[in-house]
């Protein structure tokens, strides 16, 4: 070891120092121990070819002569010179340069090395993130060149970090030192420069372990906000399934007044419905794949939207003006629909596939954000601008709005309030198929899948206040928020139940929700 | 002033008289014909019997606020569960040292769950009445508390129901966990003794079963005793012109706590008395589709009749036994179709529709009104 970085730094030292010995000649040596110079100092001189000899090397394609200690590299059947890249005949005196494990590790970091200074930003990145994990103190030199030529801001910090890192792990770092690379293992304030401190508490240097101390606490405060931030997100995350559960019931119920026990059930058909669809793209055109969830939607929305017509046309119709027995017959409703799932596709999950874009994470200011539920955030929210465009601004949405509000005068005035209630329930029913279609991705599609977001979706619909839209998304916000807050302390099961007593509370105090609509109705 | 309602009229005579001979019926064919005879009952049916008497007497407390009153409870599976839990918890203290661990002190999921003493809540119920008041108290006391919040801020219909809907949802997560002390997941069960008599044995069985017709009768009494008097004038008052009554001077919301009280403790017997019967108690009893269910026997028999909920009961539960064993995949949707065509086609139910065909008119006015076809909640503005 101690020769190898002799040799490293003899090499570092440059073209100054003309004796440095030709790492390809030291390659075609006979010992190991010249192999593991040779290869050494190849990572160190910066060459362009060295990525590609030793990766040769490592994969028993690089060939030596013997005579003349030139090297070649095996492509196939075509042979080239490693030094210099140009096509060479073949020689049957060629001998595969041979590695020991010695050698091999020695490849490995010396690939790491060249990768520090790989044109390509991200593999810089991620050598040096490499080497701030492992601290490996003979990275140390290269670590200096590769941040001397460094012109991205963002690599260059990662290298830094890692060089503190490597310099706070390495004995034999001056007090000086170590004080001057806590400053870049602070800012870095996650979990592995936590533990780099923590590492520090035993330093022999009373002035380092304080600083070490400081830069713990402000990591730990850190890391507090970033956790609460990231339940934050979480419980935005959980809102957003709740509001996509609950936006439909928000038209049945909340707009309607229909008790409809059956949403759950629409929002499983929707799930099934995305099942279906992937099913036929995969036999009948895979290549369609990406684009299933998108051409599900259309779909679900129909199935969804044409049972609720026909629920509505053929039970519902006779029902109004008597909520608690649409609450039974659509309960009965939601029972047969079940148990119809249950027969066709059995009782068992059934597998539905997430699209490329739905899968991966990426990292937000130390916040890990997955893909999938950001695209079911602002899936939702679309949604639910969608639906409040609807309403608010289309010629169906002020019928729907002018029967619920008044029937007669609105039959009086030409329109057909039998339509525009079949119509309206099916909306209902059909944005609850959409909602099948997102639930479909984060939970399991079975004919249960409706159940667990019924009660759910009345609680966030009374909560935010009936026949009130953006109720329902403040209602669905604020509820899944609080829950996920909550639930690092009490756990998930007393935060929901928590969250239930909360609300048994509040319709107590605010019988008609957050956000009423202000009417003389004594007892509506 | 019309002239009093007898307290027992004659479809209550025709229930007491069915009900007392098959009170008697039954431990006969079980007891006293031999076993080889075609006669003979099987201990199990005794038991399966006693089952549906339980869950009759559920569907009368059922009826009593929701007939009467106008309370559509959807957490009455809720009262049923834990009057069922106190009695439960009797029966796991009878265990003593015969458990699987044979700890003398603590049940066999507590030396389970690593437990080292009692939880508090258990002091007591080793005795039988301690429990047996339990049973009364603990459904009572949470349905005076939820009824008072509840009708004191006027919280009704609709919401009412979300809301009991959502405690009995709150308490199934409750019990389900594993922290609560009361078996979690798996619940009370294993039951060895009660008062001194195996549980497992036919004459308990068969005690059992006309323990639970007794208190059925007398739930019955209780019910009617409520509705027939002056007091059960104002509830029905209540559920049909709520403000009206208000503006008479009474108050809804007493009358209503009473009535959901007293209901919420039938309820309790009901499941103290169901949980010796089929030998086990579990989370699963606070399901939300329980409670649903409950509503639909009341429905099926027909509500406001109290005599109806009862028949529904035993009427639904013997189908679905016939069902699930016939054809399992069919249950759900009989079940289903059961909801839509009575809430379409027999809106009161078998005794009510009896009544309108062949009772008095007297009798038949007093039913809950029909509600109107025609869609009148649009024209209040928007919700109900």
């Amino acid at each position: 070891m101690i020769r190898l970085l002799t040799l490293l730094f003899l090499l570092l030292a440059g073209p100054a120092l003309a004796q440095a010995p030709d790492p390809y000649a030291q390659l075609a040596g006979e010992s190991y121990a010249e192999i593991e110079a040779g290869v050494a100092g190849l990572a160190a001189s910066g060459d362009p070819r060295a990525g590609a000899v030793l990766s040769a090397l490592s994969e028993g394609r690089l060939l030596a002569r013997p005579s003349d200690k030139a090297l070649f590299i095996r492509q196939g059947s075509a042979l080239t010179d490693a030094k210099t890249g140009a096509a060479a005949p073949d020689d049957p005196a060629l001998k595969a340069v041979r590695a020991n494990n010695r050698v091999r590790r020695g490849i490995e970091a010396a690939q790491g090395q060249l990768n520090l200074v790989s044109p390509d930003p991200a593999k810089r990145r991620e050598a040096a993130d490499a080497v701030f994990k492992a601290r490996d103190a003979a990275a140390l030199p290269a670590l200096d060149t590769a941040l001397a030529r460094e012109k991205d801001a963002g690599v260059k910090q990662v290298m830094s970090e890692a060089r503190a890192a490597v310099l706070l792990a390495k004995p034999g770092t001056s007090e000086s030192e170590k004080l001057a690379a806590l400053p870049a293992i602070q800012a870095r304030g996650d979990g592995d420069a936590m533990g780099i401190l923590r590492g520090l508490g035993a330093d022999p240097s009373e002035a380092v372990r304080a600083a070490a101390g400081r830069g713990i606490a402000a990591i730990e405060t850190r890391l507090a906000i970033l956790g609460a931030l990231q339940n934050v997100w979480y419980g935005i995350s959980l809102g957003s399934v709740l509001l996509l559960a609950a936006i439909g019931l928000a038209i049945t119920f909340g707009v309607m007044g229909i008790i409809n026990m059956a949403h759950g059930e629409m929002v499983m058909l929707g799930a099934y419905t995305t099942y279906l669809v992937q099913e036929a793209i995969r036999t009948k055109a895979p290549a369609l794949f990406p684009w299933s969830l998108a051409i599900s939607i259309p779909c679900a929305f129909l199935v969804a939207g044409l049972v609720g017509v026909l629920i509505e046309r053929f039970i519902i119709r006779f029902l109004y003006g008597r909520p608690l027995e649409t609450l039974l017959a659509t309960f009965g409703v939601s029972l047969v629909l079940q148990q119809a799932v249950r027969s066709l596709f059995g009782p068992t999950n059934r597998e539905v596939g997430a699209p490329a874009f739905m899968s991966g994470a990426f990292d937000f200011y130390g916040l890990s954000v997955t893909w999938g539920r950001m695209w079911i955030i602002l899936f939702s929210l679309a949604v639910f601008l969608g639906l409040l465009f609807v309403l608010r601004k289309t010629s169906f949405g002020l019928k729907t709005r002018a029967v619920t509000q008044n029937r007669r005068m609105a039959a009086a005035m030409g329109i057909r309030t039998p339509y525009v209630d079949a119509l309206t329930f099916g909306l209902g029913s059909g944005i609850a198929g959409i909602a099948g279609v997102a639930l479909s991705q984060i939970d399991n599609v079975s004919p249960n899948l409706g159940q667990g977001y019924i009660i759910d979706s009345f609680l966030v619909v009374v909560f935010g206040g009936v026949g009130n839209l953006w109720g329902t998304l403040v209602a669905a916000l604020t509820l899944g928020v609080v829950n996920k807050l909550a639930e690092p302390y009490i756990g998930a099961v007393l935060a929901k139940i928590g969250l239930l007593i909360f609300i048994i509370l509040f319709i107590q105090k605010r019988p008609r929700g957050l956000f009423a609509l202000k009417g003389r109705a004594v007892e509506s | 002033m019309p002239p009093r309602t007898r307290l027992i009229d004659l479809k209550g005579w025709i229930f007491l008289a069915v009900l007392a001979a098959f009170c008697l019926a039954v431990p006969v064919l079980n007891l006293a014909v031999p076993e080889g005879s075609g006669l003979h009952l099987p201990t199990y049916l005794v038991s399966l019997f006693g089952k549906y008497l339980a869950y009759a007497l559920l569907a009368v407390s059922l009826d009593l606020v929701w007939g009467y009153c106008g309370i559509l409870s959807l957490g009455h599976g809720a009262f049923f569960a834990l009057g069922g839990y106190a009695m439960g918890m009797y029966l796991m203290r009878q265990i003593g040292s015969r458990g699987v661990y044979g700890n003398p002190l603590l049940p066999d999921f507590m030396v389970f769950l690593n437990y080292k003493s009692l939880p508090w809540y258990w002091y007591g119920f080793d005795h039988f009445a301690f429990a047996a008041l339990m049973v009364l108290l603990v459904p009572g006391l949470l349905a005076f508390l939820f009824g008072w919040l509840a009708f004191r801020s006027r919280v009704t219909g609709v919401y009412l129901s979300i809301i009991t809907q959502a405690m009995t949802y709150a308490l199934m997560l409750a019990f389900f966990r594993n922290d609560m002390g009361l078996g979690g997941n798996n619940g009370l069960t294993d039951f060895k003794d009660l008062l001194g008599f195996n549980v497992q044995s036919q004459g308990f069985r068969v005690g059992i079963f006309v323990a639970t017709g007794i208190a059925l009768a007398l739930g019955y009494l209780i019910a009617r005793v409520m509705t027939v008097s002056a007091y059960g004038k104002i509830l029905i008052a209540v559920r049909d012109a709520e403000s009206r009554t208000r503006f008479l001077g009474y108050r809804p919301e007493h009358f209503k706590t009473l009535a959901f009280t007293v209901s919420a403790m039938m309820a309790g017997v009901a499941g103290a008395l169901y949980v010796p019967q089929v030998g086990i108690i579990n989370p699963g009893e606070f399901a939300p589709g329980n409670s649903i269910e409950a509503v639909i026997w009341v429905a099926v028999g027909g509500r406001g009749t109290l005599v109806g909920a009862a028949l529904g009961a035993v009427i639904v539960n013997y189908a679905k036994t016939i069902l699930t064993g016939a054809m399992p995949d069919a249950w759900l949707f009989a079940l289903g179709a059961l909801f839509v065509v009575v809430t379409l086609f027999m809106p009161r139910g078998i005794v009510g529709t009896l009544m309108e065909k062949f009772g008095s008119r007297r009798a038949a006015a007093k039913l809950p009104p029909e509600p109107e076809i025609a869609p009148k909640l649009a024209e209040e503005g928007r919700g109900s």
